[in-house]
C-alpha cells in the first residue's frame, strides 16, 4: 500500500463530522422515545422556539398598549395571566419576552462556543500564544459572570445586541479553558501521533481527529452555557441593567411585579414560570446527551444500578 | 506543606495582577469622561482641565494603571464620583451584612448538600435519590430572585413571619439579625446546596465502586463505616471544588438578593454605583469580589492537599 493509501485509510477509521452528528441526532431521537423526561424537554425547548419565532403574532393584544383603566388585573378569561401596573397583557408580555431570552440565549452560546473552540484549537498548538491567553482567561473566569457582565454593561450600554456581548465575554473564556483542556489531553494520544507521523498536517490533525473526540464535550457545554445565558439575561434585565424596558423580557416583567408584591402577584410569578420551566428543559436535555454520549458514564450508571 | 502552600500562593499573583489589568482597562476605555462627571454639567474647559492636572487624569495609561496599581496595594480603593468619599469609607458599614449572609449561607448549603447528596448515594437507584436528584436539578433551574419573590409573598405578605424587606445589624440584637435575614439565607443556601448534593453523590458513587470499598464491606466493616470513613474523604475533593465554585455564584446571588430584600450590603451597593455611573466604585467592588474569589480558591487548593496527602505540585 502507498503511503497515500495508507493516510486516507487512516483518515477513514475517524468518519467525518457530519456523519457523528446525525448519528447523535438520530440516536437522540431514539432515546427520547425511551427516555420520557427527554422528550418532554425537547418538545417544552421545541414550543419555546415556536413562541420565540411567532411570539409577537400570537400576542392577542398589541403587547405595548397601555390600559390604565385595567390595570393590576387578576388573571381572567380576557387576561389569563392577568394585567400589569399600565394595563397591559401579562400573557402577551410573556409570550414576547420569550424571543428575546431565546435570542440571547442562543446567540451567546453560538458565539463562544464557536470563538471559544476556535480559539482554543489553535493556542492549543502554540505554546507562547497559549500561556498569554490562558493568563488573560483565568483573569476573566475570576470575576462572577453576573458582575462582570453588569460592569461591561454599564459601560457599553444597555441593549439586546450589549447583553449578548457582556454575557458571551465570560462564556466564552470558561469554553476556552474547557476545550483547552480535553484538547491537550488527546495531543498524546497514539492515533494524533500516528497522524502526525505520517504527515498530516496540524490544521487537519485539528480538525479531523481532534475535534470530533470534543464533540460531546462541547455539545454538553453548550446546554450549559445556554441554560446560564438564559437565566444571566434574566437576572440582568430584572436588576435593569440589561434591555431597555421598552422591550418586554422575562426578567423586566418579574421586577415590575416585584414593585407590587402586594396586589401583583401574577406579574411576576408567570414569566418566572416559563423562565424556569425553559431552563430546566435545557439542563434535563444536557444531563440526557451526557449520559447518552459518554459511554464511559453509561457504564458508570448501569454498575450503580447493579450495587 | 508551606512549600505547597507558598507555591499556591506564588501561581495565585499572576491572577491578581491579570483581573487588575483588565478591571483598569474596562473603566479606561470605557465611555465618560471621569472629570466631566466630577466637575458636573456647568464646569469651563478651565475648570475640567484644572481637575485632570489635580487627579491625573491628563497622563498616560501605564502610567495611571501604576499610579492604581501603587494605591492598591496600599489599600486605597479610590474616590467616589458620586458622595466624594474614599470607598475604602463607603465599604466598611457595606461588609457585615454580605459577609454574615456568606458566611450563613455557605454553612448552611454545605451541611444541606453534604446530606443530601450522602443520602442519594447511599439510597442510590431507590425512588428516595430520584426525588432528591430531581430537585437538586431544579435548584439548578429556578431563578434565584424568583424564588426570593416567592418566598416573600409567601412568608411576608400572607403569612407575616417575616419583615417584607429590611436590615437589622448584629448590633440590635442576635436573633433580630438572623430573623431579618432568614429568607434571603434560606433562597440561597436551597439554591447553593442543589449543586453541592449533585457532586457529592456523584463524587461517592465514583468511589464506592473502588476495589478498597469492596475490601472494607468484605471484612465487615458497618455501611456507616464505609461511607464516612472510607468513601467519604476520597470524594471530599469534588465537594470542595463545588462549595468554592458555588461561593463564586453566591457573589452573583448576593447582588439580586440584597437588591429584592433591600439588605445595605456590597451587592446592592454594586447595583446602586452601576445606575449612578460611579466608576471608581464599580472598579474598586469588581476588584475586592475577584481577589476574595482567588483567595476562596487559594484556600481550596490547600484544603486539596489536607485532604489527599498525595497532592503536591
Amino acid at each position: 500500500m502507498s503511503l497515500a493509501a495508507e493516510q486516507r485509510s487512516e483518515w477513514e477509521l475517524a468518519p467525518p463530522l457530519s456523519t457523528r452528528l446525525r448519528g447523535m441526532f438520530g440516536s437522540t431521537y431514539k432515546a427520547a422515545k425511551r427516555d420520557s423526561v427527554l422528550a418532554a424537554s425537547i418538545i417544552v425547548l421545541l414550543v419555546g422556539l415556536f413562541l420565540a419565532i411567532f411570539g409577537p403574532t400570537l400576542a392577542r393584544t398589541d403587547y405595548e398598549r397601555t390600559d390604565p383603566i385595567n390595570r393590576m388585573q387578576a388573571p381572567s378569561s380576557d387576561h389569563w395571566f392577568g394585567t400589569d401596573n399600565w394595563g397591559r397583557d401579562v400573557f402577551d408580555r410573556t409570550i414576547v419576552g420569550t424571543r428575546l431570552s431565546f435570542l440571547v440565549g442562543f446567540s451567546v452560546t453560538i458565539i463562544s462556543t464557536v470563538i471559544g473552540v476556535g480559539v482554543a484549537l489553535v493556542i492549543s498548538y502554540f505554546k507562547l500564544l497559549d500561556s498569554i491567553m490562558m493568563r488573560f482567561v483565568d483573569g476573566l473566569l475570576a470575576f462572577p459572570t453576573i458582575l462582570l457582565a453588569l460592569a461591561l454593561i454599564s459601560l457599553i450600554g444597555p441593549s439586546v445586541g450589549n447583553v449578548i456581548i457582556a454575557l458571551s465575554v465570560t462564556a466564552t473564556a470558561s469554553k476556552i479553558r474547557l476545550v483547552r483542556g480535553a484538547v491537550l489531553s488527546l495531543r498524546d494520544s497514539t492515533y494524533v501521533d500516528a497522524a502526525r507521523a505520517v504527515g498530516v498536517p496540524v490544521p487537519r490533525i485539528l480538525l479531523r481527529h481532534v475535534l470530533p473526540n470534543i464533540v460531546s464535550i462541547i455539545i454538553v457545554q453548550a446546554t450549559f452555557t445556554l441554560a446560564s445565558a438564559i437565566l444571566a439575561e434574566a437576572s440582568l434585565s430584572f436588576l435593569g441593567a440589561g434591555v431597555p424596558e421598552y422591550v418586554p423580557s422575562w426578567g423586566n416583567i418579574i421586577a415590575t411585579g416585584q414593585g407590587y408584591i402586594q396586589v401583583g402577584f401574577h406579574i411576576s410569578f408567570f414569566p418566572g414560570l416559563f423562565l424556569m420551566i425553559t431552563v430546566l428543559a435545557v439542563v434535563l436535555i444536557g444531563d440526557s446527551v451526557r449520559d447518552h454520549l459518554d459511554p464511559k458514564l453509561r457504564g458508570r450508571l448501569k454498575t450503580t444500578a447493579q450495587q | 506543606m508551606w512549600r505547597y502552600i507558598a507555591q499556591r500562593f506564588l501561581v495565585s499573583i499572576p491572577v491578581v495582577i491579570m483581573v487588575g489589568i483588565i478591571t483598569f482597562t474596562l473603566v479606561y476605555v470605557g465611555p465618560g469622561d471621569p472629570a466631566a462627571i466630577i466637575a458636573g454639567d456647568e464646569a469651563t474647559p478651565e475648570i475640567l482641565e484644572a481637575i485632570r492636572e489635580d487627579l491625573g487624569f491628563n497622563r498616560s495609561f501605564p502610567v495611571q494603571m501604576g499610579d492604581w496599581f501603587w494605591k492598591l496595594a496600599h489599600g486605597d480603593l479610590g474616590t467616589s464620583y458620586f458622595s466624594k468619599r474614599e470607598i475604602t469609607e463607603l465599604i466598611t458599614p457595606r461588609l457585615q451584612p454580605t459577609l454574615s449572609l456568606g458566611f450563613q449561607v455557605v454553612v448552611i448549603s454545605t451541611i444541606i448538600g453534604i446530606t443530601t447528596g450522602m443520602l442519594a448515594a447511599w439510597k442510590a437507584g431507590t425512588r428516595l435519590d430520584r426525588n432528591l436528584m430531581v430537585l437538586a436539578v431544579l435548584g439548578f433551574a429556578t431563578p434565584g430572585f424568583w424564588l426570593a419573590f416567592l418566598t416573600i409573598w409567601v412568608f411576608a405578605v400572607n403569612l407575616g413571619w417575616f419583615p417584607v424587606i429590611g436590615y437589622s445589624p448584629i448590633q440590635d440584637g442576635l436573633f433580630k439579625h438572623l430573623h431579618s435575614l432568614f429568607l434571603p439565607v434560606m433562597v440561597n443556601s436551597i439554591l447553593a446546596s442543589a449543586f453541592i448534593s449533585r457532586i457529592t453523590r456523584s463524587a461517592m458513587l465514583e468511589v464506592l465502586r473502588e476495589d478498597y470499598i469492596r475490601t472494607a464491606r468484605a471484612k465487615g466493616a458497618s455501611e456507616f463505616s464505609v461511607f464516612l470513613r472510607h468513601a467519604f474523604r476520597p470524594s471530599a475533593i469534588p465537594v470542595a471544588t463545588v462549595i468554592g465554585a458555588s461561593i463564586a455564584g453566591l457573589a452573583t446571588g448576593f447582588v439580586l438578593t440584597e437588591t429584592i430584600f433591600a439588605i445595605p450590603g456590597l451587592g446592592r451597593m454594586l447595583v446602586d454605583a452601576i445606575v449612578r455611573r460611579d466608576y471608581p466604585i464599580i472598579q474598586a467592588l469588581l476588584m475586592v469580589v475577584a481577589i476574595v474569589l482567588i483567595g476562596v480558591n487559594l484556600i481550596i487548593d490547600i484544603l486539596y492537599a489536607y485532604i489527599d496527602p498525595r497532592i503536591r505540585y
